[in-house]
């Protein structure tokens, strides 16, 4: 399954025909404890670029960005209760969202592993 | 960033994995590998090591010799009953302006013959420029530029210091002594920023690094950063200068009457002179308009500095400020101080405006985290 990358240290996995959405092991490192996660809710449509959810460490709050046009088809309710997990399992336990889209071809224009990799360095 | 300064211990904080931040001035262990929630915790279960070389150390030492005339003029700029200090006892204090502000927050400790005071590191080169124009024709203002200062906070504290300089123990909450460490004289107040029994102990900066070293191989210490000495203040009630008190707030709005002894307030021994006399003395009697009070979120939500307060859940004016706000640890949930309006008082619930919506806090008691000094 491929993963790509977006800037803001997102991470986008497809899976079927949804899009997984979370933070990179950076991202969560870099924010230090998560101490609270507040997540969009299902069903809600959103355009690229839109305030999506909010992760708050105890350094400070960040938002996460919709990474493409779509629809919130679910949402990770366990970050709700517990936000460790975002430092725990980033790239899996911890995903925040799954958007239906209508073109998947857009993540072609987002980072692969490798490009990502050179730009956290 | 140029010209950051740096403590005795930068090196040290590197070899420990110190991530490090400006902070006044100083390039400051912000967290080590540990991190700030973990950190947070090991210093109340077990201690943690905190460099705070950053802050200001002064002596007032009185040029009759006299004790009492180093108390008197330190009282001239300053709330608080100094003559009364006794000797190998510390006290809070705060450095106050002609409108009754507060110019910054201070321990000062009466050591015999003369008063050793302990200033933030932000206002430090004020202060001593403070002290200097108002004391200097009773009293000398010596800065101690070789020595660094390091705070041991926790219930293991006691432990790890005694097992180095034995005596310690015996210290009680605010006392402070003087103590040899391998042919150095450390100077030791049991007090701190965490709510914790603890001590700080100032070492010359030639002996600080094997003195640190000492300590963290004792078992339970950590070093602690920044972030976590944040947090741990926040869920102890206490004021952070620059966030919840600054030149614009009083004595009186910032809940720091306990700070003034009777001697200094309206009918007591030395009633005032001291700056913005006036206006604390007169709050004391008529109450202030706004109170520094503390706020517990309903939700998991934190609520940050600068977050504005509604007294309902829409419309209406803006009633107050969030100063400090974050998660603890301890507490496990979030916790804020707030300047509201006077006539709110705990339990009452108020409307935080957080990313546009507004969410519930109540009033609550501060420290949210119970203190566990050693009286």
């Amino acid at each position: 399954m491929v993963m790509k990358y977006t800037e803001e240290h997102e991470w986008l996995r497809v899976d079927g025909d949804v899009v997984v959405v979370g933070i990179t092991e950076h991202a969560a490192e870099q924010l230090g404890d998560v101490v609270f996660v507040e997540l969009p809710e299902v069903e809600t449509q959103v355009a690229k670029g839109d305030d999506c959810a909010v992760i708050e460490s105890v350094k400070a709050a960040s938002d996460i960005l919709a990474p493409i046009d779509g629809e919130i088809v679910a949402i990770n309710e366990k970050l709700v209760d517990d936000p460790a997990l975002v430092n725990k399992d980033p790239l899996g336990a911890a995903w925040f969202f799954k958007m239906k889209v209508d073109d998947l071809s857009v993540l072609d224009s987002y980072m692969d592993e490798d490009a990502y990799k050179d730009l956290i360095g | 960033m140029a010209d950051l300064k740096t403590t005795v211990f930068h090196d040290l904080h590197r070899e420990l994995g110190a991530k490090m931040v400006p902070f006044a001035g100083y390039d400051m262990p912000v967290q080590y590998p540990m991190g700030v929630l973990k950190e947070h915790l090991h210093t109340r279960s077990d201690a943690g090591l905190f460099d705070v070389s950053h802050m200001g150390q002064v002596i007032l030492r009185p040029r009759s010799g006299r004790i009492e005339d180093a108390a008197l003029a330190l009282e001239t700029l300053v709330p608080v009953d100094v003559l009364g200090l006794p000797q190998g006892r510390q006290r809070y204090a705060m450095f106050t302006n002609d409108a009754g502000g507060i110019e910054d927050d201070l321990m000062v400790a009466n050591r015999g013959d003369h008063l050793f005071v302990v200033v933030n590191a932000s206002r430090k080169e004020a202060d001593i420029a403070h002290m200097q124009a108002h004391l200097s024709d009773r009293v000398e203002v010596v800065p101690v530029t070789d020595r660094a200062l390091l705070a041991l906070q926790g219930p293991k504290a006691e432990a790890a210091l005694q097992a180095l300089v034995p005596g310690v123990q015996a210290m009680k909450f605010m006392d402070v002594a003087i103590m040899p460490w391998k042919g150095v004289d450390l100077w030791i107040s049991r007090s701190g920023y965490t709510g914790e029994d603890g001590f700080e102990i100032s070492v010359p900066n030639g002996q600080a690094v094997a003195f640190a070293r000492a300590l963290l191989a004792q078992p339970g210490v950590a070093p602690i950063g920044l972030g976590a000495r944040d947090s741990l203040r926040l869920e102890a009630g206490m004021c952070l200068y620059g966030h919840d008190i600054d030149e614009a707030t009083s004595p009186v709005e910032a809940n720091l009457t306990w700070a003034i002894q009777k001697a200094r307030r309206t009918g007591g021994a030395r009633a005032g002179g001291f700056p913005g006399a006036g206006r604390i003395l007169g709050e004391f009697t008529d109450g202030a308009p706004r109170r520094r009070v503390g706020l517990r979120p309903e939700g998991r939500a934190p609520m940050r500095e600068g977050t504005v307060i509604f007294a309902g859940a829409e419309g209406g004016e803006p009633i107050g400020t969030i100063t400090s706000g974050g998660f603890g640890p301890s507490i496990e949930g979030p916790m804020a101080m707030a300047y509201l309006p006077s006539n709110l008082t705990e339990g009452a619930l108020v409307w935080a405006e957080v990313r546009s919506k507004r969410l519930p806090a109540v009033i609550a008691p501060m420290p949210f985290q119970p203190t566990s000094y050693k009286r």
